[in-house]
């Protein structure tokens, strides 16, 4: 399960590519890819391996002040399980 | 309907139909004669670059066999020139590690291996070659290099019953990705469909089989089970629709909306020689004969399912109804579902003597192996005969 001690890394067989034709990214793996909005994008580059989900949660917390906490993390924790699921993160060593 | 063109988002490029194996299911065409010689490495660049320039992500670089293209790692490089996503779905003969470091460093993000079963006696049968030994050396390598690796399996009536052992293989090699795939009923598997074709029991154990491995896999391993359209009552959604998401190209440069389209005879498809990806995409008049819902026969264009399943496959209903503008027979709706009951009534039940120490008869001969047809090669014409 993840943590808020949990660091995420991306899976090998992904990779974050800009799509020119609708400017989002898209997260690609074989045969397939998610389109990521904004915030899902801000999260997939934090996904580095070093960085725990809180220390995701603070950095994104600076970056959308607007946002409340809680509802951050709440969305961050969503959508690394979405990853996890469909097996786009490694596992923790 | 011209204009009625979406976005594609996968190219499928068929580099060559030569290949090292002769698979009773390949998915090449039967008994055709390619137009020309396989395309060369400037238009494949230029295939690719046309092919983003329409909103293509995903490359898959295939045949017959990739590996015997000397310039796969400049069409690799091409690729990823371009930001696409790079797979290269290989029999992995023949391939060294060297070979895919440089793959790999040119910007390759994926290989899919395909294997016949768990034993050198299933390449032997179904491919019509020993290669297995080569095959898990080639996974090894992936691996070895750190590219992500999908292993590839054909299910049909001799390897059915292998899906617990294909999962553990496929977890022994380390693989991300675990495609299986009923065998479709198209190209040369139809005429081996005899053969080939497992009785629904066996199918319904396989695929639990295969639901309980995923469970147990989730987030590690993918696993995909393709169930066989004949069975399901309802028709699959061939490539997503057609002219829909896929765009293939042939190795003589044909430009089509799956692997088989050129089996309907009477359809227009364009060639990348003579125009660009784009108008062969959406003007072809062979690319919108199937696109959207004007085409439908009754009961599809009534049904609720046309949104999901498009009607089903083209290249079935012909291959089957000699029309291929009628609804797939894999339908349970179609007026043209009793040719695939007959298959299905018809479909082998397994080795059922073949426990050790039960060998006493009671009435059943033991399964004798049932004749199948191998893959063979037409030659191109030789650039003379083009002249």
């Amino acid at each position: 399960m993840i943590s808020t001690e949990t660091k995420p890394r991306l899976a090998q067989k992904t990779r974050l590519h800009f799509d020119r034709h609708t400017n989002r990214h898209l997260l690609l793996y074989p045969e397939k890819g998610l389109v990521l909005n904004p915030t899902a994008t801000e999260i997939v580059k934090l996904c580095d391996g070093a960085r725990t989900v809180s220390e995701i949660v603070v950095d994104l917390a600076a970056r959308y002040d607007a946002a409340p906490r809680d509802v951050l993390e709440k969305e961050v924790f969503g959508f690394l399980n979405t990853l996890r699921e469909k097996g786009l993160l490694e596992d923790p060593p | 309907m011209t204009g009625g063109a979406e976005r594609p988002y996968t190219l499928v490029a068929e580099l060559t139909y030569r290949c090292p194996l002769r698979c009773v299911y390949c998915s090449n065409p039967v008994d055709q004669k390619p137009r020309r010689g396989d395309l060369d490495t400037a238009t494949w660049r230029r295939v690719f670059r046309e092919a983003e320039a329409l909103g293509v992500v995903q490359l898959h670089l295939t045949g017959g066999e990739p590996l015997l293209r000397d310039d796969l790692e400049d069409l690799v490089a091409g690729a990823r020139e371009l930001g696409l996503y790079t797979n290269l779905i290989t029999s992995g003969i023949p391939l060294t590690l060297e070979r895919l470091r440089t793959l790999r460093a040119r910007g390759l993000d994926a290989v899919q291996i395909s294997v016949q079963g768990v034993h050198e006696s299933d390449a032997v049968r179904i491919a019509g070659r020993a290669s297995l030994p080569e095959k898990l050396e080639a996974a090894a390598f992936v691996r070895e290099v750190g590219l992500p690796l999908t292993l590839n399996v054909v299910l049909h009536a001799e390897n059915i019953e292998q899906v617990p052992a294909l999962v553990a293989l496929a977890e022994r090699l380390g693989a991300a990705r675990l495609e299986l795939a009923n065998t479709q009923y198209l190209g040369w598997a139809l005429p081996n469909r005899a053969a080939l074709l497992p009785t629904e029991e066996r199918i319904n154990r396989a695929a639990k089989e295969a639901r309980e491995a995923r469970d147990r896999l989730q987030g590690k391993m993918e696993i995909l089970f393709v169930l066989p359209d004949y069975y399901r009552g309802v028709p699959r959604a061939c490539m997503g629709g057609w002219g829909k998401q896929y765009i293939v190209v042939t190795p003589d440069g044909v430009v089509l909306p799956c692997h088989a389209a050129r089996s309907i005879p009477g359809l227009a498809f364009a060639t990348v020689d003579e125009t660009s990806l784009e108008h062969a995409w959406r003007e072809s008049t062979g690319m919108n004969a199937f696109r959207g819902e004007a085409w439908m026969p009754s009961p599809c264009r009534e049904c609720d399912r046309r949104t999901q399943d498009f009607g089903g496959c083209r290249c079935q209903a012909f291959a089957l109804t000699g029309n291929a503008g009628a609804t797939d027979p894999a339908c349970r709706l179609s007026p043209d579902h009793a040719l695939i009951e007959r298959a299905r009534s018809a479909a082998r039940p397994g080795e059922r003597n073949s426990v050790p120490g039960e060998s006493e008869h009671n009435g059943d001969m033991p399964e004798q192996l049932v004749e199948l047809r191998y893959r063979t090669f037409r030659a191109a014409p030789s650039p003379r005969d083009d002249a």
